[in-house]
């Protein structure tokens, strides 16, 4: 730092570093914390409306916090639509595609980051060019190869195809499987073991945190798939949440509070699978979105 | 297999076939390893790419045998003016709300790299909303956007502003959107703040010896080493922008008067509610085509702006 030789006329008008930084940082909180409150605006509203009696819904000026507290339409909520048997369709199909992706992710990534073979340097550069790629255009023959497999109204367009691995979970584990140390699998090599040996016993243990990013990506994703599911699902027994809570939409288009309810219930999940993993979530987003 | 050669080259080169095998059998591990991408890549994207491009030809029902029809299909997109107006729809979208995005989400980032308290707090509080998705939120943002006791009406009519309708008003349904978009800036925020923490230290100390200022340092020294993040998050949020659906269908389902017809929306359509396969196959090569011009002129201009360490820069 230099220092400047202040006028002195001046020198009783300036403050001094330290209160300069206190004022910096109390307007850096000040903008931070009206930031803040945008963002929680909406769900504290949501919350509210969730737990008005119907009538209070309506009120002008609005009223913040229910009275009385309604927690009766949570259960009507989920007896309004049948809820447990969208929640359970739901789980089985999340739970499946992130048994698949993470199978064939870690796998693939393994390939790519350990293993030499013919090929391998396209397919990274064909893998990492279909990131760029819309999904949109592989809908329609998609949809026509699991009409004449008979798998609509099924859940297995929704979870087949995540068995076969999907470039930016697979980029994210291989950029992991590289900061790995390559001495054990070596020293595993010597010792004569084969490359499933040193996936499963030696990088899959390793390889906890990339594991754990892939489940809560996957998991995000296939919870609030919508597209995908409007297309295939088409018996009410099969939907998903997300479209259970359309025909709910569809239905009762006045009772904003149950809506609102069930809504929430359905954020519940991944809510609380971000406040349990959230350093997880943010390892991910940073190790995709920096470390190209 | 082996016992198959042609006897000749046998008889030329007798170690040929064990060199074959040993190459199969160095590559085997590899090819095993990453088959279910390399099957995945021809079963659900080249595969399907080839027969969207094929079926774009044709005019189809599903249930009649498909039809070629040359370009007819191109020249009804001409004419049509819904497919002009789903690419406006699109393309405003993308243009208003991805800037709207790296600048509010690199503002916060700045904000948040300061070395505050609470830093986790707010990091949490940024993040949060962009984790959020779907249906649930759609229908959480339509609560808030209603027009008569939706809460930012009614907070506009606190100070006295009678609210626009906007989901149901064509002129406001958009910009709605790209403001619900908003909420999830904190996302981008995350990855900029990374970045922000892995400019090296060195480069402030220099310039801080030479009397630079914050906003001279903030200039000439974090954006130029943020463009490569920058760009990244610039070629990902155009290609997310261009692929809107879900809210769009739950919140106006494309209205009012076409307003919110996005692109996916208007092929969703024509694939799922009218039948008509080859059309929509089409339509979705035309967006393909329109998404790919735009990243390519994004990624020539990068040229220009995007600095990498080690660069030497031209010009």
């Amino acid at each position: 730092m230099t220092i400047r030789p202040m006028p002195r006329h001046l020198k009783g008008l300036r403050l001094g570093l330290k209160q300069r930084r206190r004022l910096t940082h109390a307007l850096v909180h000040a903008a931070l914390l009206v930031g803040v409150f945008f963002m929680f605006i909406p769900l504290a509203w949501t919350i509210s409306t969730s737990l008005k009696p119907a009538g209070d819904v309506y009120l002008f000026p609005p009223k913040w916090i229910p009275d009385p507290v309604r927690w009766e339409n949570y259960r009507e909520a989920v007896t309004a639509i049948p809820f447990a048997r969208y929640f359970w369709n739901t789980s089985v199909i999340t739970i499946l595609s992130i048994i698949g992706k993470v199978i064939s992710v870690t796998m693939v990534a393994f390939a790519f980051a350990r293993l030499q073979w013919w090929g391998r340097n396209i397919f990274f550069m064909v893998m990492l060019a279909t990131m760029m790629l819309p999904t949109h255009v592989t809908l329609i023959p998609q949809f026509v190869m699991f009409k004449s497999l008979g798998w609509i109204d099924t859940f297995l367009p929704l979870i087949v195809p995540q068995f076969f691995g999907g470039p930016y979970l697979t980029f994210l584990a291989r950029q992991f499987f590289l900061t790995l140390p390559r001495d054990l699998d070596d020293a595993a090599r010597i010792d004569g073991c084969s490359s499933l040996v040193v996936y499963s016993r030696i990088i899959l243990p390793m390889s906890k945190p990339v594991v754990v990013m892939i489940v809560i990506f996957v998991f995000n994703g296939q919870w609030n798939e919508f597209l995908n599911a409007l297309i295939y699902l088409q018996s009410q027994q099969h939907f998903t949440l997300a479209l259970g809570l359309r025909m709910f939409q569809g239905e009762s288009a006045a009772s904003w509070h149950l809506l609102m309810a069930a809504s929430l219930l359905t954020m519940l999940p991944v809510l609380a699978l971000f406040f349990s993993a959230q350093r997880y979530f943010i390892q991910g987003i940073v190790f995709t979105g920096v470390k190209q | 297999m082996m016992m198959v050669p042609a006897r000749a080259a046998a008889v030329r080169r007798p170690g040929r076939w064990r060199a074959w095998h040993r190459w199969l059998r160095r590559n085997c591990d590899g090819w095993f390893f990453a088959s279910p991408w390399i099957i995945g890549f021809f079963l659900w994207t080249l595969g399907p790419m080839v027969a969207s491009f094929g079926l774009a030809f044709t005019e189809w029902d599903l249930i009649t045998p498909a039809r070629f029809v040359g370009l007819e299909n191109l020249r009804t997109m001409l004419s049509d003016r819904l497919v002009a107006q789903s690419l406006q729809v699109t393309t405003i979208y993308a243009v208003a709300s991805v800037p709207l995005h790296i600048v509010f989400g690199m503002a916060l980032a700045l904000l948040l790299n300061t070395k505050i308290a609470g830093l986790r707090f707010y990091r949490t509080a940024f993040y949060l909303p962009s984790v959020l998705s779907g249906v649930a939120v759609a229908l959480l943002w339509r609560w808030l956007f209603s027009t008569e006791f939706g809460l930012i009406n009614q907070i506009l009519a606190c100070v006295g502003i009678q609210g626009p309708s906007w989901l149901g008003d064509q002129r406001w349904a958009l910009p709605s959107l790209v403001l619900m978009s908003i909420w999830g800036v904190g996302g981008g925020t995350i990855i900029f703040l990374a970045g922000l923490q892995g400019i090296p230290t060195e480069l402030y100390e220099a310039a801080e010896a030479d009397g630079a200022h914050s906003w001279q340092q903030l200039f000439h020294i974090t954006l130029p080493m943020m463009t490569p993040v920058l760009f990244f998050q610039l070629i990902a949020g155009v290609i997310n922008a261009l692929q809107v659906f879900t809210q769009a269908f739950i919140m106006t389902n494309g209205g009012p008067n076409n307003a919110t017809l996005f692109a996916i929306l208007y092929l969703y359509r024509n694939a799922f509610e009218y039948q008509r396969m080859g059309y929509a196959s089409a339509l979705a090569w035309v967006l393909f085509i329109y998404i790919l011009i735009l990243t390519l002129l994004i990624f020539r201009s990068s040229t220009s702006w995007v600095y990498y360490e080690g660069d030497i820069r031209r010009g």
